[in-house]
């Protein structure tokens, strides 16, 4: 293919923490419909990377997720962050049951590498949509082997950053959490050329 | 005759978990061999719910229908020392953190020590014990610090303050219906007597445990073909004959099986990619026509032509009378093409894929084949689309079913690719069939009651749920006459259900005598 239709289609650092962010927020929905965390009702089907995605039409859920998913962005196009981890909590007990792990790490891209904050990749659309098409399945597939919720559930977002992040403001700092008995099944990953997404669950083994 | 079956209901009942009667079956086997490791047990041990996977092991419930126990998946009848009902405790070494372990051994005897030396008054002890604990919060702290690998060296992890809210309170997990033991709730319109038990039930050892193959079909004239392991038997219906008709080498076996419209010929698609076409009244191997390069999972025919779907994702349209068998290759599907179904007017063929897609390709223009993108591509599934059919009365009308992840049945009219309905079935959806007679739908079901449900249609009213099965039922067909469904069940049975028995009063319909139609073969010369 010629250059000029190379530079055309190149993504930044920003349109790949877009395109994350973007996954992310399918991604979450996805588990609280599909683990039964909020009843179905309140549920939309939308069609997305081909498949129908049921999203949340809760305005809370949205506006916590727009505001945790804004800030995520903007540490991501910085490469500031580790891990984006989502804890499923007993709302009663405040035992954590489940985690989903969405480990980042930063690739060099195929652009001029001279500049680490001007990376850039020609990675296709498509294909990157194509790989997290079959994450999203199999996050709706991890059912079949996923113990119940049987409790009224919480979940929150946590992001693992560098030390060296400043607080914002309505950002607080939390500890690490710990599951009793842990099991991890580690999902696909997909690259976007400038970031490496893995997806891991961590559930509690019920005995 | 129900009578007796009854008889023989409550004499099972009360034989509480006895010996099963011959060798154990497989899942018992497996099970055993995973409790016990190395520990031989001739005892046949029917451990109930000691599971944390949901295969679908319980113990069989021998009256169907009358039990009225609801277990719940996570039972707490398991005891945690003597697992299986045996009586000694086997330790699971694998299961253990030495490290851990022994590192809170060492801990209490280090924390008795300070203690004892503080004591004196009981505000004393009282500091003591917060010590300890916060003793305890730090070496928690550390310990967590040291164990995770890399990143968190110098990390932060942040939250935002303003939650999300939690889930009402009166808010019951949808996904209950997966994991728990429900008694099937029969809701009769009062239209007829539709029996819930099996008619008669075949024995199938080796019958293979797999969601995305097809191994039974019944034909036209009367003889259920099935592949049991490596081989492939055919059961006369008529008179009861079992007959083999071959043996695959080891290694291979039958992916799928389909017989022709009329009858006699028999295309099965083996483990290698390949369909065999067989003349079973002569036991002959006819042809074998390549084209897959990884097993055929469905085979569906539209008089001389053959597609199958496989493994690769394709579906090929063979045509059998010719030299040059391959005519197409229709790729739209990236995974296991599990469900192949023409329609009855042969304008349509629909293919469900374990990609949870669901295409429909409509017929070429040309008369042969279909063509080579699908017209309509309905990915509203959340997992692998097996359970196809058309509607008999109703020409475009097309009903798929969705497996552990979706549970849905959904109706689609194919004229403008829209969805007509979608009904939660609660529970794994591997076969569906429609039936003329009554125009009712019968849907073959997994985990957790293994149960064929009869729903009518175009209602979706339940009429009734068929019991026996104690592990996920597989595959269903349909008898020439449409009154009798035969179902196989991962648990090694066939099971045949008289449900759409024909009304005897309404007799005065021509019996139709089924003329021998021109086999496609016989129009050549051979």
């Amino acid at each position: 293919m010629s250059t000029a239709q190379a530079t055309k289609n190149c993504i930044t650092l920003k349109g790949s923490a877009q395109i994350i962010v973007e996954y992310l927020k399918y991604g979450i929905n996805s588990i609280l419909f599909q683990r039964g965390i909020y009843p179905a009702e309140d549920f939309d089907n939308t069609q997305q990377y081909g498949l129908t995605i049921l999203m949340s039409k809760d305005p809370k859920i949205q506006t916590f997720l727009q505001n945790v998913l804004s800030q995520t962005e903007e540490w991501l196009a910085k490469n500031m962050i580790n891990k984006i981890s989502m804890v499923i909590t007993n709302a009663h007990t405040k035992e954590v049951l489940e985690c989903w792990d969405f480990n980042m790490q930063a690739e060099l891209g195929d652009g001029d590498t001279s500049d680490p904050t001007k990376l850039t990749t020609t990675k296709e659309l498509s294909r990157i949509q194509n790989e997290i098409r079959d994450v999203m399945r199999q996050i709706s597939a991890t059912v079949s082997y996923l113990p119940l919720l049987d409790c009224i559930c919480t979940f929150d977002v946590m992001i693992h950053t560098l030390q060296n992040t400043e607080l914002p403001a309505k950002w607080d700092e939390t500890g690490a959490i710990i599951i009793q008995n842990p099991q991890a099944v580690q999902l696909r990953s997909f690259s976007t050329g400038l970031h490496k997404v893995d997806t891991v669950v961590n559930y509690k083994m019920s005995t | 005759m129900s009578q007796f079956n009854f008889v023989s209901d409550l004499q099972n009942a009360l034989i509480m978990d006895g010996e099963t009667r011959g060798p154990a079956p497989r899942w018992k086997k497996k099970l055993e061999a995973s409790l016990n490791g190395s520990v031989n047990t001739t005892r046949s041990v029917l451990s109930v719910s000691y599971n944390t996977s949901f295969s679908g092991v319980q113990a069989p419930t021998k009256t169907p229908g009358k039990s009225s126990e609801s277990k719940t998946k996570k039972s707490t009848t398991t005891p945690t020392k003597t697992p299986g009902g045996g009586d000694r405790f086997i330790p699971n070494r694998a299961a253990t953190n030495f490290e851990l372990a022994h590192f809170l051994v060492n801990k209490d005897s280090g924390d008795k020590s300070d203690g004892e030396n503080e004591k004196a008054t009981s505000s004393n002890s009282n500091e003591s014990n917060v010590q300890a604990s916060a003793h305890k919060g730090e070496r928690q702290k550390l310990i967590s610090e040291v164990a995770q690998v890399g990143d968190s060296k110098g990390g932060r992890i942040l939250c935002y303050q303003n939650k999300a809210p939690a889930a009402p309170e009166t808010h019951n997990n949808p996904l209950k219906v997966v994991y728990s033991i429900k008694t099937p709730i029969s809701t009769k319109s009062g239209s007829r007597y539709i029996p819930t038990t099996s008619e008669r039930i075949l024995d199938a050892p080796d019958f293979i445990n797999d969601y995305y193959l097809n191994l039974m079909d019944w034909s036209a004239d009367n003889i259920v073909a099935v592949a049991l392991g490596s081989c492939v038997y055919l059961w006369n219906a008529q008179t009861g004959n079992i007959e083999q008709l071959t043996e695959f080498e080891e290694g291979d076996y039958a992916g799928s099986l389909s017989w022709i419209q009329e009858g006699q010929i028999l295309a099965i698609g083996n483990s290698t990619g390949a369909v065999e076409l067989w003349d079973c009244s002569k036991v002959k191997r006819l042809r074998v026509m390549d084209g897959h390069s990884a097993r055929v999972g469905s085979l569906a025919w539209n008089s001389f032509l053959v597609s199958s779907g496989s493994r690769d994702g394709t579906i090929v349209h063979h045509d059998v009378r010719a030299r040059e068998h391959k005519l197409s290759t229709l790729a739209g599907h990236t995974q296991e093409v599990c469900g192949l179904k023409w329609s009855t007017d042969f304008k349509y063929l629909a293919s469900g894929g374990n990609d949870n897609l669901v295409n429909v390709w409509s017929a070429a223009s040309g008369g042969v084949g279909t063509a080579s993108d699908p017209m309509h591509k309905f990915n509203d599934h959340q997992a692998a689309v097996r359970a196809l059919a058309w509607c008999p009365w109703q020409q475009s009308t097309l009903a798929s079913g969705g497996g552990t992840a979706d549970r849905c049945i959904k109706f689609w009219n194919v004229n403008n690719g829209t969805l007509i309905k979608s009904v939660d079935s609660k529970s794994q959806v591997c076969a569906l069939l429609f039936s003329r007679h009554y125009k009712e739908l019968i849907s073959a079901h997994g985990f957790a009651n293994n149960q064929l449900t009869i729903w009518k249609y175009p209602t979706m009213v339940k009429q009734a749920d068929l019991t026996g099965h104690t592990s996920r039922v597989l595959q269903m067909a349909m008898s020439p006459d449409g009154s009798t469904v035969i179902s196989a069940g991962a648990d090694e049975t066939l099971r045949l259900w008289n449900c759409f028995a024909p009304d005897p009063l309404a007799s005065k319909k021509a019996v139709s005598t089924s003329k021998a139609k021109q086999s496609v073969f016989r129009q050549s010369i051979r």
